[in-house]
């Protein structure tokens, strides 16, 4: 078999597939729930409801979405570049790591300063973790795919060390934690008493900077170059080791940002289980957005929600909640040969 | 104990040589899948769905080597659903390969609560027991290191010999390491590209899950969630370092066991008073990026890794 480009793909052709391939995702949950002993539909209405069916179950699912919006949009910018960034991970920890050395007590300046030090110093600890990896690929050739994967490991060790020596909370009855950030150092609520915090608002702006910087500056015409053919983007005179590294910077300091916001804005403190995964399922989120930054506040939300529903569906119909990561990684997949489909034929020779 | 005490003891070299056994079938598993021109970073995932499918089927009254079957089986699925997507239709292999990962942790996880529900610790099999090979076992040091290991383990170090040979001695191997290097060049000769990239990332996820069920029915006799913990990515690093060759694989993966023995013990010497037990948990993940680093400087990638394949086009 052979794939032919389509020169002008019909509307049509760039609708179905991906269609098509939302709805295999569905159908290989509805199975497998099936499998468990659950009613599909019951299953599915139940992950709705879990996800939108009251005040509360929204302003968790926007919650939860948050750190998911920064960690795509640390994948969406690294990808389109072609700098494979599967490190979002430790880059949210570095974050987490500088917002609590810095918001614990250390420092004591008024709320705005201080909110606006912890997110730049959080962005710089991801920025470096990044630019590590991203030099090893520039200077040496080192694939960034394995290096900034196995940093994952290191740093999270790193975080241990912390939590269990330096920054572990005196008064924290022994657990591997951190003392809680002082009030100044906290992202407010955006409407008091309840829980969604300005983070996520962060999220958005941060979206729209994305999108800005890709589509009307110059650094986001090279990195879409670099991306698309590196070695015609450095015939055209594209610094292309410059804007690998720029990309890094800006990719390392979205998911650092994640880290800020989950410790200043809902946590409070750091443990080891701030992220369960947001920088894995970032990838997903960035190729769910087919790697456009407003794209990925709506897959973050898609995603959030078939979490957040997928909790509350597994304690009522004894469905288990991995149910949501295999949703993810089949529309993670099914979704990348629909996007192959809408510009390719499949021809049989 | 100090360290020429470790290095002389034949438990610690038995330990460096359990400890490398899966590490041997996933690496040469990667390395049959990455010399055929496709990076598969599905191993993670592979790995740990290879280790429940053969406990799982064990705990349900197969036998060990059923068990091993079972997980060859899952593993050889899985590498299809990657070959699918990665050969004939050329998609990033980084994003198949994560979203592989993705979908066979999930599934394991959620096969494990479907089957077992209730379940506070999992439920344990009789796992491989040691075989002495007469004689070889009698010998100092290398007797109780190398031949009083579980049959799995030998089944390791022959499956990378047959690898080598096969990869070396054989059309067939010339084949697979063509459509890595030349793939037009197979092409020419009227040999399907395609067939020989998917077979090999078939076969290749086949050994990977071996390497997974090694954990649950050689070295433990239960499943853990956590239980493949990285090793799957390392392996990955583990083909650079062996410069995509069976035998230097092989003596990486065992020097890398070494070293991982090693932390152990020395985390219960005076070192281990002194130095935070993480820093010696980072040792693996720092020693693969150093391999990385160091191996990077040779010119031995296959030339087409990476790069998809489709007839007609140059």
């Amino acid at each position: 078999m052979r794939l032919e480009p389509i020169a002008a793909p019909s509307f049509g052709r760039r609708v179905l597939p991906p269609a098509l391939a939302i709805g295999a995702t569905f159908v290989v949950a509805a199975l497998l729930a099936m499998i468990a002993g659950g009613n599909p539909f019951a299953v599915f209405g139940l992950i709705v409801k879990g996800a939108f069916g009251s005040k509360f179950a929204i302003l968790e699912t926007l919650n939860s979405a948050t750190p998911l919006i920064f960690t795509g949009l640390a994948i969406a910018v690294a990808f389109r570049a072609k700098l494979w960034n599967i490190g979002a991970e430790a880059q949210l920890y570095a974050g987490a790591v500088l917002t609590v050395v810095l918001g614990t007590g250390a420092l004591s300046l008024p709320a705005p300063l201080m909110l606006a030090l912890c997110g730049l110093a959080a962005m710089l600890a991801g920025a470096l973790i990044l630019l590590g990896p991203a030099l090893l690929k520039t200077r040496l050739g080192v694939d960034e795919v394995v290096t900034t994967l196995l940093f994952n490991f290191i740093f999270l060790l790193f975080v241990s060390y912390l939590l269990e020596g330096p920054l572990k909370d005196p008064m924290g009855m022994g657990w591997p934690k951190s003392a809680r950030l002082i009030p100044e150092a906290r992202l407010p609520r955006i409407v008091e008493g309840l829980r969604l915090h300005w983070g996520f608002a962060l999220a958005l702006i941060a979206a729209v900077a994305v999108w800005i910087i890709n589509t009307r500056t110059t650094l986001g015409y090279e990195m879409r170059a670099v991306g698309q053919n590196a070695e015609a983007a450095a015939f055209a005179g594209i610094p292309v080791t410059k804007v690998i590294l720029k990309t890094a910077v800006l990719s390392g300091g979205l998911a650092g940002l994640a880290g800020f916001s989950e410790v200043s804005g809902l946590k409070g403190s750091l443990t080891l289980d701030l992220s369960p995964g947001f920088g894995y399922t970032g990838i997903v989120v960035a190729m769910l957005a087919l790697l456009h930054p407003l794209g990925v506040v709506v897959a973050a939300l898609f995603v959030a929600a078939i979490f957040v529903g997928a909790d509350s569906m597994s304690r009522a119909a004894g469905v288990p909640s991995y149910l949501a990561d295999i949703m993810l990684a089949s529309a993670l997949l099914f979704m990348v040969l629909a996007i192959l489909l809408t510009k390719f034929r499949v021809r049989r020779d | 104990m100090d360290l020429i005490d470790i290095l002389l003891s034949a438990s610690f070299w038995a330990a460096a040589i359990r400890i490398a056994s899966p590490l041997i079938f996933a690496t040469i598993g990667e390395l049959i899948c990455e010399r055929a021109g496709v990076l598969n970073l599905g191993i993670e995932g592979i790995m740990v769905a290879g280790a429940f499918a053969g406990w799982i089927a064990v705990w349900g009254g197969l036998p060990l080597w059923g068990g091993v079957a079972v997980a060859l089986l899952t593993g050889m699925m899985l590498g299809l659903v990657h070959s699918i997507f990665s050969v004939p239709f050329g998609l990033s292999q980084h994003v198949v390969g994560v979203g592989l990962t993705l979908l066979a942790t999930s599934l394991t996880f959620y096969t494990y609560r479907v089957v077992l529900p209730e379940v506070s610790s999992p439920p344990k099999i009789t796992a491989f027991q040691p075989y002495e090979i007469p004689l070889l076992s009698d010998l100092p040091l290398v007797g109780p290191a190398l031949f009083s290991q579980t049959p799995l383990t030998y089944a390791a170090f022959v499956l990378a010999g047959l690898t080598a040979l096969v990869l070396y001695r054989t059309p067939l191997g010339l084949a697979v390491r063509a459509a890595g290097e030349n793939p037009q060049a197979v092409a020419a000769q009227g040999l399907s590209v395609t067939a020989i990239r998917m077979g090999a990332v078939v076969v290749g996820s086949g050994f990977m899950a071996i390497g997974g069920a090694f954990l649950t029915l050689s070295a433990f006799d239960s499943f853990f969630f956590d239980m493949v913990n990285g090793r799957g990515w390392i392996c990955i690093a583990l083909v650079v370092f062996g410069a995509w060759k069976p035998g230097k694989a092989v003596l990486g993966a065992i020097l890398f066991a070494a070293f991982d023995a090693l932390q152990i013990r020395l985390q219960q010497t005076g070192i281990g008073a002194v130095v935070p037990y993480q820093v010696f948990l980072m040792m693996p993940y720092i020693l693969s990026i150093l391999a990385l680093v160091v191996m990077s400087r040779r010119a031995e990638i296959p030339a087409a890794l990476m790069v998809p394949f489709n007839k007609g086009e140059r």
